[in-house]
């Protein structure tokens, strides 16, 4: 294995993933603004996105803060969101899994969504690849994400603070979660479990303790798996 | 948001362990073997099962009105969903929503 052509794939990584980093921006510095408005200090926000580094869940957790919900619920909301993690995780093992354990463990924590997709193409693209490659093709793509992601995230929390409350920031989180989950509704089924998860978290929301949403979201779930089921 | 310093910090560290192990579990601990269609068919909509519902009261009901329902949230809300829903684009759809929320807050002054 010669260093050119891992140092080729890892290139590879960064010029494919450029497109994603109009989307990290906005994204990072909009987590930065809402946790700063939510009264996190700053040292917090940052704690948040450089250990958990996954937007959905952060701004889940977030907002089950503001809201004060109790701390196991919380974690159960927002690790359930990253749920689909462990999906990627098992479709890309069978590419990386001939690694040793701290390089696994290193691609554990930028396994992101924009990471997972990316290699997968790349992997099912061009087969022929060593680990190594398909190992520094990964970190690549992960090399302009991470840094953006943790760096503008501090850039929203400092500018958070001093934009005033008339400019409508309360907002902020709802037009987020709403960017990102239309365009995942790819089928009928997604759109089913998405609806059901709106109808019944508006008709169980005087369930105390936000258990209302959890029950909800569990529905919808099985929505979502059932209808793919029935069409299939 | 009343917690302590110290609870949020729990909160964080906890998600970020309990992140990295839904990351970890397949690559670092069970290795390659076959999911069963029925659970990789629910892991599918665990997303778009939850954040819909999560953000549904803040669009009603949003806490900056007092819980009264607002034109210009609803209409930004609205926005939003059907350019991200178009064309997939997150960023547009972000941009759209927050002019919407803007042009109809100056315009109903």
């Amino acid at each position: 294995m010669s260093p050119s052509t891992t140092k080729s794939a890892l290139l590879r990584g960064v010029r494919a993933s450029l497109p994603f980093i109009i989307v990290i921006i906005p994204f990072a510095m909009l987590f930065g603004v809402a946790a700063t408005e939510a009264g996190l200090p700053i040292a917090q926000v940052m704690g948040f996105t450089v250990l958990v580094i996954a937007g959905a869940s952060q701004f889940t957790a977030l907002q089950f803060m503001i809201d004060n919900a109790p701390v196991l619920v919380i974690l159960a909301s927002a690790l359930a969101v990253n749920l689909r993690m462990a999906m990627y995780s098992a479709a890309i093992t069978p590419y990386l899994g001939d690694q040793p354990l701290w390089k696994r463990a290193l691609l554990s924590y930028i396994l992101v969504d924009q990471t997972y997709n990316l290699a997968i193409i790349d992997y099912e693209q061009r087969p022929d690849q060593t680990v190594a490659q398909r190992t520094a093709f990964f970190f690549g793509c992960a090399l302009p994400i991470v840094p953006l992601w943790i760096g503008f995230t501090w850039v929203g929390a400092a500018l958070g603070g001093q934009i005033p409350p008339e400019y409508g920031l309360d907002f902020a989180l709802p037009i987020a979660f709403l960017a990102m989950v239309a365009p995942a509704l790819r089928t009928l089924a997604h759109i089913a479990a998405a609806v059901t998860s709106v109808v019944l978290a508006l008709m169980l929301g005087f369930i105390p303790l936000n258990l209302g949403l959890l029950m909800a979201a569990v529905i919808a779930m099985m929505v979502g798996a059932e209808v793919e089921r029935r069409m299939a | 948001m009343n917690y302590s310093d110290a609870t949020v910090w729990w909160i964080i560290a906890a998600l970020g362990v309990g992140t990295f192990l839904i990351r970890f579990s397949f690559l670092g601990l069970i290795g390659s073997r076959p999911m069963p269609p029925w659970v990789l068919r629910h892991l599918r909509y665990t997303s778009v099962a939850i954040l819909p519902g999560l953000v549904a009261p803040l669009v009603v009901f949003p806490a900056a009105t007092d819980g009264v329902p607002d034109i210009a949230r609803l209409l930004a809300a609205t926005v939003t969903i059907v350019i991200g829903y178009k064309t997939k684009g997150v960023v547009r759809a972000m941009l759209g929503g927050a002019i919407t929320l803007f042009v109809v807050q100056f315009l109903l002054g």
